[in-house]
């Protein structure tokens, strides 16, 4: 990618500044929100920010209608888009350890070997896993939760009595997600590679060759693609038919600074892109197009990434506390 | 000559990066059950140097640590994928250090207390092998607290007291008021059987300045022969290893050596000179340049295949043609080496390496070391 190929947004992003880690950004409707590690919650400017944790935010989730977030003081808290918290969840001051967001209010979190699952109804069902997991990951449709862990992931129906169903794969397991079409479980490792099953019949898939680990996985609206962070570009890996055993991915935006964050339009196969370095790009499927969104800011990594629920506006922040809106010209 | 392109320390090495700064410094804390270790802490935490702590604890233990930001770890140990059987890392402890990183100026230095059972490598192997572990922190030193009283009994019937005397950067040798002094110089001798190089205080109570015990940068290539002055000294005796110190029995045969040097050795000084039965130190210098050609394949063939045995290795290498010294050190099978310095024009080019570890054959290494030489 060079400068002068670039078309830039630069000019329709609003700078934001927070001091502090940005763990997630997100948007309830119009409004943006950010998450930040020193515990603070920033849901619209004008308003103080939210403070429901003693502590620390360790970990966040967060869909259109609520944030969740485990701190440090051991608490699992739901925030609503007006400002109205609640305890989901209390675990004596250990770390919580992962949370994520399924179907119908329900809401997952782990904290040690321990996994708790919490339907929309406030019914909690617990599971012991071997291992600390990792990351945690609910299925597109159903009550089933996803957990990687070492040695591969467990996927289980925290309301049924049936036994969890395992997955395996040597090696430790950090984050993990189902395919949106429900027929692939993807994790990525510590070993800088992702791992896939066929839930159909538990086929393996390995998809390796990045410099460094997976954090961040976005899949495209259409399902097809997903998109993983790792590597000195987004790699997309094709999803259609029988995915991408034997398929060469995608490599988009291709830059000397390492992929940190990727985030898919909801509605177009355009790829927010967010590099080590602080460099946000957009890059559409169609033509290869990449377009600037931020040019390094403060040089550190981008940390959150997130479009609204019509790809009109980018949200975005930094391991530092800078972060941005970009909204886009009609 | 530069080191020949290619011949990086080994596949397992992740990328160095050379500049520490910035990163927040780990001291590991081990020492057997009862030695200490909760005592070390907490004077730490109490003195007045307006430093700030993040202090890693395992969950199990008793929890009488008073500190602003303590958190409980569940020393949950895997083993990397990569091909490197003794490659095992705390995967609690990345992410814990993952997460502690996010808090800007909350503390300025980590500590890890490990259980009295724990295996110091794989706290340390975290630090070299996870590449974000690695660009935030790095580790300052491993501090054993040995009881006065117990550390020889313990060394006998727990395997893991012995692993965290060898692996040590600093012992304290704690309680010397409960032993006599004849005790305490028989103690030191059988540590120092074990771990000749560690820096060694006596305390009771864990009373030693901190900068004894912090900021050591023993992990720093640079700062290897700062710590060790007496490091590329000549000191060949302790390379004959078929010494026990067993409790014989009648039908025992071997040829029994009383070996009580009175040399006066940098480090041992007038101490008996014991050699353990199953961990030894294996120091080997060569009196001028070696060739990297054949010293690079050499050391990595040589942690490959034997880095299960090999608790700690450093080296210090006249590299020929090579104006600046190659220093290197390593935990098992990963290996971290640099070039540093100039050799100053006063100094003579001697090539020296040493090892810690489980029934080192003494001689192969010598072998294979001396083979190298240019």
């Amino acid at each position: 990618m060079s400068n002068a190929q670039i078309q830039t947004l630069t000019d329709r992003v609003t700078t934001l500044a927070f001091d502090q880690h940005v763990l997630k950004a997100g948007f309830f409707g119009e409004q943006p929100f950010f998450v930040l590690a020193d515990g603070a919650i920033h849901l619209g400017r004008e308003k103080p920010a939210l403070r429901p944790h003693d502590d620390a935010i360790l970990v966040v989730a967060a869909d259109q209608s609520r944030v969740v977030t485990g701190g440090d003081d051991g608490k699992v808290i739901e925030t609503q888009p007006d400002g109205t918290t609640h305890i989901l969840g209390d675990e004596k001051g250990r770390w919580i350890d992962a949370v994520t967001l399924g179907p119908d209010g329900s809401v997952a979190w782990s904290v040690g070997k321990t996994v708790r699952a919490r339907d929309g109804k406030g019914k909690i069902r617990d599971l012991t896993v071997p291992s600390t997991p990792q990351g945690l990951g609910f299925a597109p449709k159903g009550y089933r939760l996803a957990i990687a862990h070492i040695d591969g992931a467990t996927a289980w129906f925290p309301n049924m009595d049936a036994a969890p169903e395992k997955f395996d794969w040597k090696g430790p397991h950090l984050d993990i997600t189902f395919s949106p079409d429900n027929r692939f479980l993807v994790t990525s490792m510590q070993e800088n590679q992702l791992h896939g099953w066929r839930l159909s019949d538990k086929g393996h898939m390995r998809m390796s060759g990045y410099p460094g680990k997976t954090r961040s996985f976005a899949w495209s609206y259409d399902g097809l693609w997903l998109a993983t962070s790792g590597a000195e570009a987004a790699i997309v890996w094709p999803f259609a038919k029988d995915g991408p055993t034997g398929k060469a991915p995608r490599e988009c935006g291709i830059r000397p600074a390492r992929v940190s964050q990727v985030a898919f339009h909801p509605k177009a196969l355009v790829l927010a892109i967010g590099y080590e370095d602080g460099w946000v790009i957009l890059v559409r499927f169609t033509d290869a197009a990449e377009l600037l969104v931020r040019a390094g800011g403060d040089g550190t990594p981008i940390t959150a990434l997130a479009w609204d629920k019509d790809g009109k506006r980018l949200a975005f922040g930094s391991e530092s506390g800078g972060g941005g809106l970009l909204t886009l010209p009609v | 000559m530069a080191v020949p392109e290619g011949l990086t320390m080994t596949a397992t090495t992740p990328a160095h990066t050379p500049a520490p700064a910035g990163k927040i410094p780990v001291t590991v804390l081990t020492g057997y059950l009862g030695a200490g270790k909760t005592t070390l802490l907490n004077r730490i935490l109490s003195e007045p140097h307006g430093k700030k702590y993040a202090v890693i604890v395992n969950e199990f233990g008793e929890i009488g640590i008073d500190n602003d930001l303590v958190v409980g770890a569940d020393e949950e140990i895997f083993e990397m994928n990569n091909g490197c059987i003794c490659c095992t890392v705390r995967g609690d402890l990345i992410r814990i250090i993952e997460n502690l990183m996010k808090r800007k100026g909350r503390f300025d230095a980590i500590i890890v207390e490990t259980t009295g059972l724990a295996d110091p490598a794989p706290v340390a192997q975290t630090f070299f092998v996870d590449q974000d572990v690695q660009d935030k922190a790095r580790l300052d030193a491993v501090v054993t607290v040995a009881d006065a009283k117990w550390l020889a009994a313990r060394l006998k019937d727990a395997p893991e007291a012995k692993n965290q005397i060898a692996f040590a950067d600093v012992i304290l040798l704690n309680k010397t008021d409960l032993v006599t002094p004849a005790e305490l110089r028989e103690v030191e001798a059988r540590i120092r059987g074990i771990n000749p190089y560690a820096t060694l205080h006596k305390t009771q109570k864990c009373a030693v300045p901190l900068d004894a015990v912090l900021g050591r940068g023993a992990f720093d290539l640079e700062r290897i022969l700062e710590i060790e002055p007496a490091f590329l000294e000549k000191d060949d005796h302790d390379h004959h290893h078929d010494h026990d110190d067993h409790e014989c029995g009648p039908g025992c045969s071997h040829g029994h050596h009383d070996h009580s040097h009175d040399h006066a050795h940098h480090h041992h000084g007038g101490l008996k000179h014991y050699h353990d039965e199953h961990i030894q130190s294996v120091s080997i210098s060569h009196d001028g340049d070696v060739d990297p050609e054949k010293f690079m394949p050499w050391i990595n063939d040589l942690v490959q295949k034997e880095g299960p045995s090999i608790l700690r290795s450093k080296g210090i290498l006249a590299f020929l043609k090579e104006p600046k010294r190659f220093v290197f050190q390593g935990v098992h099978m990963i290996l971290d080496g640099d070039l540093q310095r100039d050799w100053k024009n006063d100094e003579k080019r001697v090539s020296r390496i040493v090892f810690i570890g489980r029934d080192l054959d003494a001689e192969a290494l010598r072998a294979g070391f001396l083979a190298c030489a240019a």
